[in-house]
């Protein structure tokens, strides 16, 4: 597994803790949103960054109260063809203003990525092999888009258009 | 006996195509392998394999029959696929043979 | 590059460095993603969802391109370009789809990163054509030219097209997602059969607003749309279409591809469900980010402004003589030619139906003549309808003579626009790799036995709309007499139905017994006609008879005593 930002690898400094595994007293850990809505008393206490997992079918409102808590938010994607989480994204990030990391797991293509972005992923998981070039260039595809956005910092155009901001 | 032969798609051109006696993937569905149906399972699995290479798409096995040596598909949608749109002889792989006759 | 522009008053977009700088950006992904897929890095279960949505299929005989034309407006070179298309990559034919859309069927996958670029020189696509995402935003063909029009329902489908090219929200849905759009209650649309139906209208400040419809479509499980709001103000109108779009990308069902769509979410998960939970989504959302700026309406509907039009008498010497000394001009001058807004024009409905032809099928030679044609007497501008005909919507009735005889050499002066034989067939199993029948020989067939034209008149008004599955791309659910191939034991049939209408007031066909035999449902569709004719009073269309009449007598005629 590769994690990006912004089109390049980065190390991730995150344990995925399962839901029948001890979750450790030190270091950065998710886990998923069942666990959090069964432990959220013991969990709430710990101070070490904290971040939550949402599958598919989760919606941002059944973490929108603890957003303050998660550094980071993973949403995933069974299936490229669900397209379920970029609302989740969209919704965290407009609605609720959640400021921490949100990012992409499951089956993405670097086709998606710049979707993936400007409904306010930060990073992304890429399966073993994944042809960083592919991603790298994908983060780049179009300079236009039609309608608002997330993450719109280049501003407005006119009539509908966006151009996108150089930083990505 | 019944019989089956093998077809799928050209990857690059979409081109209608079958397998042949030789696991060649053939043009015209008078050169298509017949099959009966425990080789046809064998057959098909085979043809996976050119599926995994890239050079066709949808691989299926379909109902023939053996007509004075050449292979003849039972049902319509296939006879179509084998020769072209049936409003518009002119066009489809039933055009083609009008030229090599020709 | 050098980009040809449309002609000054052509009622089209006009693609400015911006549209074009996206466009080149969308030919270059597709380059690749063609490229990744011949090299094996893309699986077809990967490639597929992307070549979806660069509008190409896998068909029966080779790949299917469908190019967009947006709610069916075309510039005459755009139409020249699609023509020389046809002639470079395809076999120099193309056919129109009941979504304003065109098709090429012989297309090699290799050629599509080339013809894309030929498209994208001429401001043209196949953006979003098919696949789980907002497809072609469709209007009324005589947008900005019919006398009973409001609001010219084009600005809005041009702000719609460009707010769902590429949204980063809602381009993996769970099914795909067709919008409509009419700007007169005389829905020429269909509007009532989309995912999402709008009907441009006025409140009493004059001010622009929408009534929404969601959850019309047809297919396996048809529905007619839903009145969610009848009343959505024009700067509202993106907020609102976002929290629709919302709710569906969130809860429609993926776990059953025929369950799917936005119907089934409005009408078997919960109406008021559903309109609670987009009222509450519009109103979280509602704000200046989303707001429709009346800035950008202006910019968008200057490039639909009404061509500079003459003064000129409503009534035209010129074209009352010439049809009082040529019969068969004043014939098909009787159903082609309908009235305009601005005295002494007309628009006129091309026919693409002729007696025994291919429905909906045209060549490049003829697209071209199509296109010197609207050069010369509409403004540079060809509309395509949703029933597989073509629109020249500004003519001088003066012009109307010499239009016709150029079209009649052409091979396009049917004169059966509206009439019985102007019907609507699917590709069917002749092209498609979805059918299980044939449509376009019985559609010929049934062509032949109404060919005459005093019958065709006497008939009037009958819309026969047929589709080789269920899919429905004939919308055979809103014939008046629909028509459905199905496969029974590898043969096939075909069931009737009665009393569709695509109007605002829309209804779904009834089936009236068993599927037929190719022939005997020929048959059927001459007895059904024949009962009508026996049976009607002054004035009733078949529609009112069948209404007053009900399905018995024809079930009877049909399938002998119930």
């Amino acid at each position: 597994m590769a994690l990006l930002k912004k089109g390049h690898a980065a190390e991730d400094t995150w344990t995925h803790v399962a839901d029948d595994a001890p979750v450790p007293a030190n270091g950065a850990v998710t886990v998923s949103a069942a666990r959090w809505a069964k432990e959220r008393q013991e969990l709430a206490g710990r101070s070490a960054p904290l971040g939550v997992r949402l599958g598919s079918a989760d919606l941002a409102e059944s973490v929108a109260a603890d957003l303050g808590r998660f550094a980071l938010v993973t949403v995933d994607f069974p299936k490229f063809r669900d397209g379920r989480g970029f609302t989740t994204a969209r919704t965290l990030r407009e609605h609720y203003g959640h400021t921490g990391e949100i990012r992409a797991t499951g089956h993405v293509l670097p086709d998606q990525y710049q979707m993936l972005r400007r409904c306010g992923f930060d990073s992304v998981v890429v399966p073993d092999g994944a042809d960083l070039a592919v991603w790298a260039a994908a983060h780049t595809q179009y300079t236009v888009a039609y309608q608002a956005a997330v993450g719109d910092e280049g501003g407005p155009l006119s009539l509908l258009r966006r151009r996108f901001a150089k930083a990505g | 006996m019944e019989l089956k032969a093998i077809t799928a798609n050209r990857l690059r051109d979409g081109a209608v195509v079958w397998l042949g006696p030789q696991g060649d993937w053939v043009e015209r569905v008078e050169l298509a392998a017949a099959f009966d149906d425990v080789a046809a399972k064998a057959a098909l699995a085979d043809a996976e394999r050119s599926v995994t290479a890239n050079v066709v798409v949808g691989v299926y096995a379909f109902e023939v029959e053996v007509v004075d040596g050449a292979t003849k598909p039972l049902r319509q949608r296939e006879r179509i696929r084998a020769q072209g749109p049936s409003i518009r002889t002119d066009v489809g792989k039933q055009a083609d043979a009008l030229d090599r006759a020709a | 590059m050098t980009y040809l522009a449309p002609k000054r008053h052509a009622g089209v977009y006009r693609y400015d460095e911006i549209d074009r700088q996206f466009l080149n950006e969308r030919v270059a992904e597709y380059r690749g993603q063609v490229a990744r897929r011949l090299s094996g890095a893309l699986t077809e279960d990967e490639f597929k969802p992307l070549r979806l949505m660069n509008g190409l299929y896998l068909q029966l005989h080779a790949y299917m391109l469908r190019i967009a034309i947006p709610y069916g407006a075309l510039a005459t070179h755009q139409l020249r370009g699609l023509a020389r298309i046809g002639r470079r990559w395809d076999k120099s034919y193309g056919h129109f789809t009941t979504r304003q859309n065109l098709q090429f069927h012989w297309i090699r996958l290799e050629d599509t990163p080339e013809i894309m670029a030929e498209l994208a020189a001429i401001d043209m696509h196949a953006i979003q054509t098919s696949g789980n995402c907002i497809r072609n935003v469709t209007t009324d063909q005589f947008a900005g030219a019919a006398p009973d029009e409001v609001v010219d329902p084009r600005v809005y489908a041009e702000i719609l097209r460009q707010w769902s090219t590429i949204h980063p929200e809602f381009t993996y849905l769970p099914r795909k997602f067709k919008i409509a759009i009419t700007g007169s209650a005389n829905d020429r649309a269909a509007i009532r059969v989309h995912d999402v139906g709008l009907l441009a209208k006025r409140n009493e400040a004059g001010e622009i607003g929408f009534a929404v419809y969601v959850g019309g479509g047809l297919g396996r499980t048809p529905y007619l749309g839903a009145k969610v709001s009848d009343w959505v103000g024009e700067q509202d109108l993106i907020a609102y279409l976002e929290a629709i779009l919302r709710v569906y990308n969130q809860f429609g069902r993926r776990d059953n591809l025929y369950k799917a769509r936005i119907k089934i979410l409005v009408h078997q998960g919960g109406k008021q469900k559903f309109i609670d939970n987009v009222e509450a989504e519009f109103a979280r959302i509602r704000g200046p980010k989303y707001r429709l700026d009346p800035a950008i309406v202006e910019a968008i509907e200057r490039n639909f402004a009404p061509p500079p039009f003459e003064e000129l008498p409503p009534f035209s010497e010129a074209f009352d003589r010439a049809k009082r000394e040529d019969a068969a001009f004043a014939v098909w001058a009787r159903n082609s030619v309908r009235d305009h807004r601005a005295p002494g024009y007309a628009s006129v409905t091309i026919s693409l139906k002729p007696i025994g032809g291919v429905t909906g099928d045209i060549t490049s030679d003829q697209m071209d003549i199509v296109a010197d044609l609207a050069d010369r007497y509409s403004f540079g501008e060809v509309r395509v309808t949703h029933e597989q005909n073509l629109v020249l919507a500004h003519v001088r009735q003066d012009d109307l003579f010499d239009l016709w005889k150029a079209l009649d050499a052409a091979g396009l002066g049917t004169p059966n626009a509206g009439l019985i034989t102007d019907l609507i067939t699917c590709p069917g199993l002749d092209y498609c790799s979805l059918a299980n029948a044939r449509s376009i020989p019985i559609g010929q067939e049934i062509q032949k036995r109404f060919a005459d034209q005093q019958r065709q008149h006497d008939i009037g008004d009958l819309k026969i709309k047929m589709s080789g599955c269920i899919n429905a791309c004939g919308h055979h659910h809103l014939g008046a007499i629909g028509i459905l191939g199905v496969d029974k034991k590898g043969e096939e049939f075909y069931q009737i139905t009665l009393g569709g209408n695509a109007e605002l007031d829309g209804a779904i066909g009834d089936i009236v017994g068993a599927a037929l035999p190719p022939d005997e449902a020929v048959d059927a569709v001459e007895s059904i006609v024949d009962l009508y004719l026996e049976r009607r009073q002054p004035g009733e269309r078949f529609l009112d008879t069948l209404a007053r009449i009900g399905m018995g007598p024809f079930k009877e005629k049909l399938y002998g005593a119930a």
